[in-house]
Parts: structure tokens; C-alpha cells; sequence
């Protein structure tokens, strides 16, 4: 029997892991505007990424193979995170010593612009705060999810991906 | 407890007038609309029945009809299934205690003629397969007839919130509700005739003609006549042994979903799932959604067994997931207040002295389902057991055509498998129905063979493999 993946075993990626099925940009990259990231490791039968990409940067050899983004084409349009049945597109933008994570939010209730958010890992643990910067509501959103994009430290990119929102 | 806010649905616009139904005397209030066993279960009733030889209280199992344990006594008739039969004003509900008779005083409905329907494909089932097979034998040029026993057609699409996978043009990124919203005006538009609350009894063969028998809404006598039909029946949730699993509590997850989603009534406060397929994944993002606590997710294999994705959108909002986990028993007095969990080694024995307490009022149990193959039984379609594909299933061809000349099958009964691909057998079927029924043109062969390839497709990824094995023992030439 073959070795089994970890993200099989526990449901989430590391970033260690995710690096062994997807190349992520450079910093230069994440710099120069928001750019698609596909957290999708395993071979599913499922295309709507690649076919509503406007610019052709989502690559799949076929429908089963994992989507690839070349990131020099992608400009950062979040329909792809948008379509995603799967919720496994993000968007990430450095911003000075900030990053905004975009992500999809299929919970109530759905951020306001300019809101403060608890943050959360991709193993529900709160990280952070911080500030909702855009809001794609529902009635907007090309897949019927809202997609909302995050401010946050820097150093927090690469861990957040999903939020709390706590009202009194 | 009725959900009122949720991120995806809109509870008040499916909830007709409120009229009253009466439990034991006591008055309920109910929407029209609402089935009973939905009903009494936001009005906080929980036990349906008690078991004829023990008493042990019963719960709902399955919730679309298929199981046996939200029989109750409606309007003095005994073992009625609540789960799909609607709320009228009036109503008198009972539970049932010892062995149901039924009642000396009342008289047997007066004999009369059965209404005879008569159609070139009749379709058995209104869930994708189904619909989709309704659609395209109709196009395809045949009189069609599509009955289902649940109050609504969509089968099981009307609880799924999900974005659905696969290619756009087979619905990728379209959420399963809206599908069966998009399937049902597909159907309307075209002359295809429909009874609901009807269940199929029997499927008969007289010759070359094909014979339904039903009965709507628990009583009135129909006959379908058709020159071919199509099984799109469905499947029925498993059960796993463990004790008291039939504590009122251990639903299937299906139930769960059809409380919840399709009729907004909160299924409890805090559950545990076993199973992380993608039933018991999507479950728990479902639940997490309505408001309700997941407290974790156990699967007894080493790994997740659905699609990763859904996995980590459960993870990401804090619900763990244990693999090699397994239930060992539910605890509570008359319902599910407490679940014992205990890590499983590599022999799938119970590691000593992991055991886990959660307090959870619900286990759902997301442990695979089992083709509804009854009626195709019944009828002499010949039978091989194949795991693969969920038990025991029928042979047929590449046309969706069983060993009985003009009976056809297609989406889970002909083997469990997913939507994406019952509606493509569905397509197939009915195309397939509507030659044998000898009114559709050869040049319906290309779209045959087009949905065909589809299949191939979507099929030949690894999560295709299993199927693909079992689907090797059960298609002829």
C-alpha cells in the first residue's frame, strides 16, 4: 500500500506541503497585484477554474489533473475563487509589511467592508485580527459564494484562511 | 427548532400556511408544505415509535421514505411514513406501541376503477437520473410519465448546498439545490407528465408491455402503463453496529441534511459524524452553516476517504477530524446523550484506553449507501453483488438496459456513485428508453454516445477507479 499523505490523514495542508503540489510566486509577484492559489493537491474531476480563467492562467491537462496557475497571466480577478466548488481558491497581495488574503465566505454573518475579523488557520485556530477590505457579496459573486479579501500582518499569508466575525 | 437566517437558503419562502396537527391531542403547529415527521421534530418530538417486541424508542433513520422507523398511526391508519407525508389541518398523530392493526370501525375504501396512465417511458424516481432521463426521452420524441413518492421532485439535489464538480456544462460550480430548481423547469417546459406523493409498488411485465402499479398519497390506486421504464430509485443509507445505535439521536446523514436544508428544522445542538466521505465532510460544513456544533468527524480508515477539499473547508472553521477512529457507543436515557469514540490500530482493534467522550445529542452516521434495487428485484432483472458500486446491483448494458428487454436503471440504484454521474446515466437511460420504446430516431445514438464519453471522463480520475472495477462486472455488451 502506498504511503498515505498527511493532508489525507489530518484534512489540511501545511505550507510545507502545499509547496510539494503547487510552486508559489515570488515575492515579486505578490507584490505587483493579487494572484490565484490553487489549495487543490488531489486529482478530482472538476474544471470550472480553468474555464472561467479570462486569461487562460489556469492550466489542466485534463479534467482529473490539478490546476495549475501561471502567475505572470493571472490578474487577479478572483473569479476563480469565486466558481470554486471546492472553496480551495485564495488570493494573496503583499502590501507593504501587510498581505491581503482573499477567500471565500459561505458563513453568516458576512463581513462588512472595514470590519474587524478574528483569523483564522487552516485548522480553525485564531491567529490574528484584521480588517475586511473588500466584500463580493453573494448576489455578486460568479459561483453564488461571497468572497470577501482580508488585511492582515504579513507574516500571517500563509496561514489564514478563513475568518470569524464576532458582533456583539 | 425552525432555522430562520442562513447563509445559503431561504427557509421563508418554502414555508406555506400554518395550520395545526394534533400529537397524542396536543396541538402542533405545522406549515403546509412541511412533512409530519418534520414537523413533530421542530415541535421538539423526537421518538416516532417504540420497537413491537423491546419498546425501545425509534427516531428517524433515513427521512425520504425508504426505512421504517418514523412509522406512525396518521388519522387512525397505522404505519404511515411520516417522513413523506405532508401536513394536513387536523391531523391526528399517534405513536405506535404494539403490533399496528389496522382500525375494526373503519370501513375499506369502496372499489373503484384505478386511474390508468399510459406513456411510452415511465419514469420511476425524480431524483437527477431521473429527471435527466424525463427530459431526454422526452426530447428523444416518447410520451413520458415520471413518479416519485417524495412530496418534491430533485431526490436528494434539494438538500445539497454545495457547488456541484465536474465541467460547467454538467452544472460544475452550481449548487445542488439550484439544479433540481433548473432540472424541474426543464421538465415543465416540456409535456412530461409528473406524480408526486406516489409510490411505485410494483413493476410487472405483461408481454412487451410494462406495468407500474402506485399508490398516491397512501391510498389512491394508479396504473402506469409504458412500453419501457426507467429505475432511477435511488439509494438507502447504511447502518453501522454499535451500541444502541438505535437510539433516537443516530440518524443517517441524509435525514440530517433533509431536516436542516430542505425544510429548516434544527436537528440538534451539538453532533458528531462518522464518516468522512464526502457525505459526512459536506454534513459538517452543512451543519457548521446552520448554526450547530460539530464536535468532530471520525473515520475508521487511515484516511479521508472524500475529496480533500472538503475536508479542509471543515478543518479551517476548527472541526477536527480523527482518522482510525471509530464509534464504540451511543449512551442516554430514551435519546443520544452522550458518544463514545476510541482510536482503531492497524488491525482495526480498539486501542485500550483511548476512548473519548463527546456530549452530542446527534450521531449521524455518513457510512455509505446501498443501491434501492426492489423493483428491478422483483421484476427478474439479474442481480450481482458488487462492492464496488454499493451491493447488490443489476446487469445491464452500455445503454443503461437491465437483462429485462425495455427496463432500464440509471444514477445510484444502478450503483453508488454521484450526481454528475446519475444524470448522465439518467441522459442515457432515457435516450436509451426511448429507442427500445421505438420512438426516437437512430440519430439519438450520438447523444448516447456523447454522454458515454462524458462518463469516461469524469470517470478517469483516481476517485473513478473503484467504480470503474465494479462497473466491469455488471456491464454486458
Amino acid at each position: 500500500m502506498s504511503e498515505i499523505p498527511q493532508y489525507l490523514k489530518e484534512g489540511f495542508l501545511s505550507v510545507e506541503e502545499l509547496k510539494e503540489y503547487v510552486e508559489l510566486p515570488d515575492e515579486d509577484r505578490l507584490r505587483q497585484r493579487p494572484v490565484a492559489i490553487p489549495e487543490c493537491p488531489q486529482e478530482i474531476p472538476c474544471t470550472p477554474c480553468a474555464e472561467i480563467c479570462p486569461t487562460n492562467a489556469v492550466l489542466m491537462e485534463h479534467p482529473n489533473a490539478l490546476p495549475v496557475v501561471e502567475y505572470e497571466k493571472c490578474i487577479g480577478c478572483s473569479l476563480c475563487v469565486q466558481i470554486c466548488p471546492g472553496l480551495a481558491f485564495f488570493m494573496v497581495h503583499y502590501i507593504g509589511n501587510k498581505a491581503r488574503v482573499t477567500m471565500p465566505h459561505e458563513i453568516l454573518p458576512v463581513p462588512k467592508v472595514g470590519e474587524e475579523v478574528i483569523l483564522l488557520s487552516r485548522v480553525g485556530e485564531e491567529v490574528g485580527k484584521g480588517k475586511v477590505v473588500t466584500v463580493i457579496p453573494r448576489e455578486k459573486s460568479k459561483g453564488d459564494t461571497p468572497i470577501i479579501t482580508v488585511e492582515m500582518p504579513l507574516k500571517l499569508a500563509w496561514d489564514v484562511r478563513a475568518v470569524k466575525v464576532v458582533r456583539e | 427548532m425552525r432555522l430562520s437566517e442562513h447563509p445559503i437558503l431561504n427557509f421563508e419562502r418554502i414555508r406555506g400556511k400554518e395550520v395545526t396537527i394534533y400529537f397524542e391531542g396536543k396541538p402542533i403547529k405545522a406549515h403546509e408544505g412541511e412533512t409530519i415527521a418534520m414537523a413533530l421534530y421542530a415541535a421538539g418530538v423526537k421518538t416516532f415509535q417504540h420497537s413491537i417486541e423491546k419498546h425501545r424508542p425509534r427516531g428517524l433513520f433515513c427521512a425520504i421514505g425508504k426505512c421504517s422507523s418514523c412509522l406512525m398511526k396518521v388519522n387512525g391508519i397505522p404505519n404511515v411514513r411520516t417522513c413523506i407525508t405532508l401536513v394536513e389541518e387536523g391531523m391526528q398523530i399517534e405513536r405506535q406501541k404494539e403490533k399496528p392493526m389496522l382500525p375494526k370501525t373503519m370501513k375499506p375504501p369502496k372499489w373503484k376503477e384505478p386511474q390508468r396512465i399510459e406513456a411510452d417511458v415511465v419514469v420511476i424516481g425524480g431524483g437527477p437520473a431521473g429527471m435527466m432521463a424525463a427530459i431526454n426521452a422526452s426530447d428523444a420524441g416518447a410520451k413520458v410519465v415520471l413518479l416519485d413518492e417524495n412530496p418534491m421532485l430533485g431526490g436528494q439535489l434539494v438538500k445539497q448546498t454545495h457547488k456541484f464538480f465536474g465541467k460547467r456544462e454538467q452544472f460544475a460550480g452550481v449548487r445542488g439545490i439550484k439544479i433540481a430548481e433548473i432540472l424541474q423547469e426543464e421538465l415543465k417546459k416540456r409535456n412530461v407528465e409528473i406524480f408526486l406523493e406516489t409510490s411505485a409498488l410494483m413493476l410487472l411485465q405483461n408481454g412487451e408491455e410494462k406495468l407500474v402499479v402506485g399508490v398516491k398519497k397512501n391510498k389512491e390506486l394508479v396504473e402506469f402503463k409504458g412500453k419501457t421504464v426507467v429505475v432511477a430509485t435511488g439509494a438507502m443509507e447504511r447502518m453501522i453496529p454499535f451500541e444502541n445505535n438505535d437510539l433516537p439521536g443516530v440518524y443517517g446523514a441524509g435525514a440530517i441534511q433533509t431536516l436542516m436544508n430542505t425544510y429548516g428544522v434544527k436537528p440538534g445542538d451539538r453532533v458528531l459524524i462518522v464518516g468522512a466521505g464526502n457525505v459526512g465532510l459536506i454534513l459538517a460544513y452543512q451543519l457548521y452553516q446552520a448554526g450547530v456544533k460539530v464536535e468532530a468527524i471520525v473515520e475508521a480508515m487511515p484516511k479521508i476517504g472524500g475529496y480533500f477539499v472538503h475536508a479542509a473547508k471543515v478543518r479551517r472553521l476548527g472541526i477536527p477530524i480523527l482518522t482510525r477512529h471509530t464509534i464504540l457507543r451511543a449512551e442516554g436515557n430514551e435519546k443520544v446523550e452522550r458518544a463514545i469514540v476510541a482510536q482503531l490500530d492497524e488491525k482495526w482493534n480498539v486501542i485500550p484506553g483511548t476512548e473519548k467522550v463527546f456530549d452530542v445529542d446527534v450521531i449521524a452516521l455518513a457510512v455509505g449507501l446501498r443501491p434501492s434495487i426492489e423493483l428491478l428485484h422483483q421484476v427478474g432483472c439479474q442481480i450481482k453483488y458488487v462492492p464496488e458500486l454499493g451491493g447488490h446491483v443489476v446487469i445491464r448494458d452500455s445503454r443503461m438496459e437491465t437483462t429485462v428487454k425495455g427496463i432500464f436503471v440509471a444514477g445510484d440504484s444502478a450503483g453508488i456513485e454521484e450526481a454528475t454521474t446519475a444524470m448522465l446515466e439518467g441522459k442515457i437511460a432515457g435516450i436509451g428508453a426511448a429507442l427500445i420504446a421505438g420512438v426516437a430516431s437512430s440519430e439519438w445514438l450520438k447523444k448516447i454516445e456523447e454522454a458515454q464519453k462524458e462518463l469516461e471522463v469524469f470517470r478517469s480520475g483516481p476517485f473513478g477507479r473503484k467504480v470503474l472495477e465494479g462497473l466491469k462486472k455488471v456491464v454486458v455488451k
